[in-house]
């Protein structure tokens, strides 16, 4: 049985990329740049809210400093990018196959090292805080973020107060979702594992998941540190889509906006957030006719979505494939 | 069962009414009219410049839609709000840009969204014009980037000729706010101009943003001994900092940028802001006529009387319309070089005239805070 699972799962992930690929090329050209935007947008967002889910809505630790990470995140692979792999691959030259083959390659090593910046900032901040409960692990997150905000404020290295300018443009529409598919795909699996069920116990009740004999801080570190890498990529991704960083993208309101991902979701529902996510990132653009009515009809939109379901849009339930195939029984 | 199906439906209504608004705003377009693009904060943090700034552009565009338009067609101005979010900026630009087909592009006031937006109107042949954009780096993106305002550089520069030539003061210390680019910016130019001139830089303290004690930074500036502290903050600090200035019962003149352009300074500082200066875009006690006819005419439409964003925003939008009358077409790099062949252009902040690195070149003016009325004291020539 679980050689199957496995085997449906590469099939599934080897399907995705293929579809990615096809819309990469076909679709994205025919919609135009502002279209594409909107998507890589939900895309960023959906890998913000998911991993931002694991920490909040698994593993029930409030975390408000996600904008922090993805800061950090950010900033580390610009900086890489800018003066390291840009310049590497100018002297390989700007072929349209050696582009084509070096910019991915240049993307992957930046946002991996972007991510493990703030998987490191996460476990580094997280062995102390995570022993925090409650309001007082939300302050100090919140803290947190703000540092690392403040830190990059003060950095002229990677342009201070003026911002960060000039980033090559590696982000595509196929590598966004891409990492997007990877994070829902990793945060399931890992769900599903042993470590998961761990989580989710010291969510309900700590107390009585350390008597069980779980080590609550070190689980509680794990999900925070892997949230924190994803976060991490995210911000790396914005990085080389908007070729500009500025701190004012990641004050704690941005954290907040995750928080509202997560939240109205439905904590504890990757599916939730994945809704939400794209919901919340098409409404503010679809409002654009109501002018200066849009803010205020999207916050409306927020308070009645909460006050009908409490519990998020999926309060805790993943889609299933039986939804779609009503004839599909689940074993 | 049906409670999967019920869910599904849901689900599906949601996701159809997500693509019907998307539909929506997608809307049709007239061909008989000349887009323009805005893009300013509406909301968000500093919403009173982008609404200031806003409201200048708009008074442009009915001027000229009433003297008949441009190039026979009329002036349709596409007002999009940014949130305040460098990201928000990328975003509406690309929307101007594609969704829209604006001929040209006005905006943004904060450097830090115009340089998020900059890119996208540069890599479309789209002329973009900021009103108030003050970082250098802002018109080094591309060739379709211009400002009509100064830059830190010549702002810092004015204020150090200012404080060493025309003052005749060399002792000089700086109070920095060290979370503002801005401020940043115009600290460093007018330590390099003022040292280059023969002055001495004796103290160099900061603060952050929203501070209210700066007492610790004066004592130390006290003990340097200064003639004059140069603040170059915004006015929400630049008020206090005068009053704790005036406790320490130091024997310096004050002089600061157009940041501490609000009514706000006098507010704040009340007799110890009396005596300092600062350097700015215009004065609105000014009596030329344009200046007058301008603040005149604001003053009828919106009922209070301008800040410096208002009638920079205005000579913006002033600038691109005749650009585009002259280039006598909205194709993008006709527009492009009509705009960086302006000379001598006629703004309310003064006679603009566009250098070869698309920055405006337009004198300063230095006001002096006089019994809380702000009195033009000198205008320094580029």
């Amino acid at each position: 049985m679980k050689q199957r699972g496995a085997t449906r799962t590469l099939l599934v992930a080897a399907l995705y990329l293929a579809v990615l690929l096809v819309l990469g090329n076909t679709l994205i050209p025919f919609i135009g740049p502002y279209y594409t935007q909107v998507l890589i947008f939900i895309g960023i967002n959906i890998i913000l809210a998911v991993s931002l889910n694991l920490i909040l809505g698994f593993a029930g630790q409030f975390s408000i400093g996600h904008a922090g990470f993805m800061a950090l995140g950010g900033y580390t692979s610009a900086a890489l990018s800018f003066y390291v792999l840009a310049p590497l691959l100018a002297g390989f030259g700007t072929g349209g196959l050696i582009s084509a083959i070096s910019e991915p390659a240049a993307l992957a090593v930046s946002l991996l090292v972007g991510g493990l910046a703030a998987a490191l900032a996460g476990l580094l901040v997280g062995i102390p805080t995570l022993r925090l409960r409650g309001d007082y692990l939300a302050i100090a997150t919140l803290g947190m973020g703000e540092i690392i905000r403040v830190v990059i404020l003060n950095t002229d290295f990677v342009g201070g107060a003026r911002g960060f300018t000039d980033i090559p443009r590696w982000t595509t529409f196929t590598w966004v979702f891409l990492l997007a598919g990877l994070c829902i795909l990793v945060v399931r699996n890992l769900i599903a594992s042993t470590m998961g069920r761990a989580l989710i116990a010291v969510r309900e009740d700590e107390d009585a998941a350390a008597a069980m004999g779980i080590n609550t801080t070190r689980h509680k570190v794990f999900a925070f540190v892997l949230g924190a890498f994803f976060a991490g990529v995210a911000g790396g991704l914005q990085a080389h889509y908007l070729q500009y960083l500025h701190t004012n993208s990641f004050t704690f309101l941005r954290s907040i906006e995750i928080v509202v991902f997560v939240v109205l979701g439905g904590g504890g529902s990757i599916t939730g957030s994945v809704i939400a996510a794209t919901v919340l990132t098409i409404l503010p653009e679809a409002l654009r006719g109501a002018e200066s009515w849009r803010m205020v009809i999207y916050s409306a939109l927020l308070v009645v979505m909460m006050l009908t379901r409490p519990q998020g849009l999926m309060g805790g339930r993943e889609f299933q494939w039986s939804w779609l195939l009503p004839g599909m029984k689940k074993k | 069962m049906i409670r999967q199906m019920v869910k599904l439906n849901w689900l599906r209504g949601l996701a159809l009414l997500a693509f019907a608004l998307l539909g929506v705003a997608a809307c049709s377009q007239n061909e008989n009219v000349i887009r323009i693009g805005v893009f300013n904060s509406l909301t968000g943090g500093t919403a009173t410049f982008g609404i200031s700034s806003t409201n200048g552009i708009k008074m442009a565009a009915e001027e000229w839609n009433a003297k008949g338009g441009l190039l026979g067609k009329q002036i349709q101005l596409i007002v999009e709000d940014d949130q305040s979010k460098p990201e928000e900026a990328a975003m509406v630009v690309t929307k101007l840009v594609n969704q829209n087909r604006v001929a040209a592009i006005l905006g943004e006031v904060a450097s830090s969204r115009t340089l998020a937006g900059a890119p996208i109107a540069q890599k479309a042949g789209i002329p973009l014009i900021t009103p108030a954009s003050t970082n250098p780096k802002v018109t080094k993106v591309g060739s379709y980037i211009f400002r009509v305002c100064y830059t830190d550089s010549f702002q810092g520069a004015v204020c150090a000729r200012f404080a060493v030539q025309k003052l005749g003061l060399k002792r000089l210390a700086i109070l920095t706010d060290v979370k503002n680019d801005y401020s940043i910016g115009l600290a460093d130019y007018f330590k390099r101009d003022a040292v280059l001139l023969g002055g001495e830089i004796v103290s160099e303290e900061s603060y952050s943003e929203g501070d209210t004690d700066f007492r610790a930074q004066l004592t130390s500036i006290k003990g340097a001994n200064p003639e004059v502290i140069f603040v170059p903050g915004y006015y929400t600090e630049a008020g206090l900092i005068a009053k704790q200035v005036a406790e320490q019962n130091m024997n310096v003149k004050l002089i600061g940028g157009d940041g501490w352009d609000s009514p706000r300074t006098v507010e704040i500082g009340g007799a110890a802001v009396e005596g300092a200066f600062f350097c700015n875009h215009y004065s609105a006690e000014d009596t030329s006529q344009m200046v007058r006819t301008f603040v005149a005419n604001h003053v009828k439409k919106y009922g209070y009387v301008p800040d410096a964003m208002a009638p920079l925003s205005y000579d913006a939008a002033e600038l691109l319309f005749d650009a585009i009358q002259r280039a006598g077409s909205i194709d993008g790099a006709k527009i492009r070089d009509a705009i960086a062949q302006t000379k001598d252009f006629p703004g309310v902040c003064g006679n603009i005239t566009i250098d070869a690195e698309r920055n405006a070149r337009k004198a300063a003016v230095m006001l002096q805070i006089n019994q809380g009325k702000l009195k033009v004291y000198d205008v320094i020539q580029p």
